[in-house]
């Protein structure tokens, strides 16, 4: 589907709600479409109009299809609602929102899911960006180079997640066996040290994809101007080419921490949640799946809906003040 | 691209044509399937059942014996217990009408009877049902005082010993750690393997420590958590076992077939597991399993054996389903004495008709079957209730890790944790 001509932040709304990093828009076009405070001349309000008009049916067909699930899972949320007694459905109000907000397994997932989307986040913002100078400046295969790093993000997580267990499995495992016979899943910290790492290693190179058409933003010219002024090539980097990037960056970010929040496949396969490695999601799927618990089910999709709105709020609300190439980008 | 609109339109034709085809399939097509099966005359019943390898031969069997009847098709379930669960607890809540006769584990049929998933069996079928068959299995397919299933085989979990290093097998759990220390101090093999994991298998140690110490986990009627002295002995067993030195390094992550692997390899003395060990151990190991032999489940003090968890399978007729009065007769048929006894000596199934365990031709296939017996007549049901899935999950997660626990502390967390499952408020880990 693409979004591409939709007016600004119309596109980062869009995004945000359905909430899925996979759909690689293509930030850099974002940077000139900054257009909110000048006056709209007839023509440029026209374009505007075309615009909605063309993105019109997609959201329609979006609204429909993600609307009605979240409305009923919020009234699912309301209700004492359990599969195993059809009769004893009733409305309770809150009374879902108390019982999972004051209990420990929840606010431990949520930990834990802090936790794990901060880490490789920032883990994978500092490789990402090392991958994509790498790939930009190949002079060598680059179309090798490009493949190459892009190949863990290729492999289906599942699968991924299934091959870093056995590996990490005693007896079975390459790596387990580097650590002469203790095995690493049956323990909280090294079971969550495996899990960023499995999730590092698979989502880098997306990160790694984003930041490379951020690079591409930057002219050559500034460059070669900072290096006549006699920047070094550190100062390029943090004075020159991150300022430029940064609507790039912050685009990547907000895919990123929204996927990372979302962390279900590689703690289903290599925990199953055990020692309190369970993510929100896990335990969403554990009550609403398997303990067919549909109230507190939709009460728990319902708070991680809300703390990915405020994650993507806090990014745009970012890119609404911060980010170049929207005001101050436009007139330079 | 072309401009004409005309040729555009022309272009487009044939795919239009081939979707509007593709559409009226398959709205055609589900109606097709049902038609056949109605006309047709012969009904296909479709058995969803746990992987059993040999369990396609007693489906044709009764295939044959129905002349025309009906016909079942065996539908093989994934091998895991949560995901069979899952599959089928999915479909029935969307009304499937897919699924006739439905392979349950035996904790699972009171939650499918509460929630109108599953019919009730009368009559005939249920007096052909109740003939012969133990008590203690078919006290798992009651709810309410009905019967919803009919057992189809059983389960219990034996002690596995060396006899080369294990003179004589311990009565109980706090005399199998004694021994196994002292061969510990003497750098023999020494281990007591089994699982320990945070998942359905520590529940059902658990539980047979509970039964075994005279402990109640629930009221009699299923419906309150009562949690008392004895349950808090077992846990004080419990982590006496797990914190003693002389289990797996690996107790706390172990499920079935990792224990298997290593009591095959010979790193322990003591194994408690299923029976299914032992025709895999002659298999893999012949000469260990000359030295390897079986006993009653230790039990929590000398003169009281050990009382252990009932598993096994219990077969169901789907409320959904279209052909009930065939799927009875179907269900009846697969668990009938001679295909039990078939199953019994191929796949290695304890039957649950105690009339087959005094059968000859079971001598050979089944030599600890006096033993299963002996337990099955003395047997340690779990929590029968609709809500037990939701209780055994929070039951699990606080078991684990089994070192871990505070006995009094963790009991009275339970029974409030018990409580609230029991009424689903709880949160599941």
């Amino acid at each position: 589907m693409s979004i591409n001509a939709t007016p600004a932040g119309a596109d980062v709304a869009a995004d945000a709600e359905q909430g899925s990093g996979r759909h690689a828009a293509v930030p850099a076009q974002r940077s000139n479409r900054r257009t909110k405070k000048t006056p709209l001349s007839e023509n440029k309000r026209a374009e505007r109009k075309l615009g909605w008009l063309l993105c019109a049916p997609a959201a329609l067909v979006m609204v429909l299809v993600t609307a009605y699930p979240i409305i009923y899972s919020v009234w699912l949320s309301l209700q004492r609602f359990d599969l195993r007694f059809p009769d004893q459905r009733e409305f309770i109000g809150l009374e879902n929102y108390v019982t999972v907000l004051s209990n420990q397994f929840w606010w431990t997932a949520f930990g834990v899911t802090m936790l794990i989307t901060v880490v490789t986040v920032a883990i994978e913002l500092v490789l990402g960006m090392g991958l994509a100078l790498i790939m930009h400046r190949t002079l060598v295969g680059r179309g090798i180079v490009r493949t190459a790093a892009l190949i863990p993000y290729g492999i289906v997580t599942v699968v991924a997640a299934f091959s870093w267990k056995y590996a990490w499995t005693p007896g079975t495992g390459y790596l387990a066996n580097l650590l002469d016979g203790s095995a690493p899943l049956t323990e909280r910290a090294s079971s969550l040290a495996i899990i960023m790492l499995a999730e590092i290693w698979k989502t880098t190179p997306f990160m790694a994809l984003l930041l490379m058409a951020g690079l591409a933003l930057v002219p050559e010219d500034l460059l070669k101007a900072a290096s006549t002024d006699g920047a070094t090539s550190w100062q390029r980097f943090t004075k020159v080419m991150l300022p430029v990037m940064k609507p790039a960056i912050l685009v990547a970010l907000l895919f990123r921490t929204l996927d990372a929040f979302r962390v279900f496949d590689n703690i289903f396969v290599l925990t199953a949640g055990s020692n309190e490695t369970s993510s929100v999601s896990m335990l969403a799927y554990n009550n609403l799946i398997r303990g067919l618990n549909l109230g507190i089910g939709s009460t728990m999709s319902v708070l991680i809906f809300i703390t990915v709105a405020i994650i993507a709020f806090v990014f745009v609300k970012l890119f609404g003040t911060a980010a170049p190439g929207s005001d101050d980008g436009e007139r330079r | 691209m072309t401009t004409d609109p005309d040729e555009s339109r022309h272009r487009r034709r044939p795919r239009v044509r081939l979707a509007a085809t593709a559409a009226a399939l398959t709205l055609v097509a589900p109606l097709a399937a049902c038609g056949a099966g109605e006309s047709g005359g012969t009904p296909t019943l479709n058995l969803y059942y746990p992987p059993e390898q040999n369990l396609q031969k007693v489906v044709d069997d009764c295939n044959q014996q129905a002349q025309g009847r009906y016909k079942i098709a065996y539908r093989v379930l994934p091998r895991q217990a949560d995901d069979q669960r899952v599959q089928m607890v999915r479909r029935l809540a969307a009304e499937d009408t897919g699924m006739d006769i439905l392979g349950l584990d035996v904790t699972w049929t009171q939650e499918f009877a509460s929630a109108d998933w599953i019919r009730e069996w009368t009559g005939q079928d249920q007096a052909d049902v109740e003939q012969g068959t133990l008590a203690g299995p078919l006290e798992t397919a009651r709810y309410e005082g009905k019967l919803y299933a009919a057992p189809k085989n059983t389960n219990v979990q034996l002690l596995w010993y060396r006899s080369d290093l294990v003179p004589e097998p311990p009565k109980t759990w706090d005399q199998m750690i004694q021994q196994a220390k002292e061969l510990k101090s003497q750098n023999k093999p020494y281990q007591v393997l089994t699982m320990g994991a945070q998942y359905e298998g520590l529940v059902v140690l658990y539980n047979s420590l509970a039964e075994s110490a005279g402990g109640k986990i629930l009221s009699e009627d299923g419906k309150k958590a009562v949690m008392d002295a004895g349950t808090v002995k077992a846990l004080e067993q419990l982590q006496r076992f797990a914190t003693s030195g002389v289990t797996s390094p690996s107790f706390s992550n172990a499920v079935e077939d990792p224990v298997r692997l290593e009591f095959q390899n010979g790193d322990g003395a003591f194994q408690v597991n299923w029976p299914f060990v032992y025709p895999a151990l002659q298999e893999a190991n012949p000469e260990l399993a000359k030295k390897v032999k079986w006993a009653r489940f230790p039990g929590i003090d000398e003169n009281t054996p050990g009382k252990v968890t009932i598993g096994g399978v219990n077969m169901a007729v789907s409320s959904y389903s279209k052909h009930p009065k065939e799927s009875f007769e179907a269900a009846r048929c697969i668990r009938d004495e001679k295909n039990q006894k078939f199953s019994a000596i191929n796949d290695g199934v304890p039957p649950t008709i105690e009339k087959i365990y005094a059968d000859p031709e079971m001598e050979k296939a089944y030599p600890m079957k006096e033993t299963i017996l002996e337990e099955l007549k003395d047997p340690a049901v779990r929590p029968l209730n609709p809500a037990y899935q939701s209780i055994s999950t929070v039951m699990s997660a606080y078991l684990s890790p089994p070192s871990g626990i505070q006995p009094q502390q963790t009991a009275d967390q339970l029974r409030k944790a018990i409580a609230d499952a029991l009424v689903s408020k709880g949160v599941l880990p």
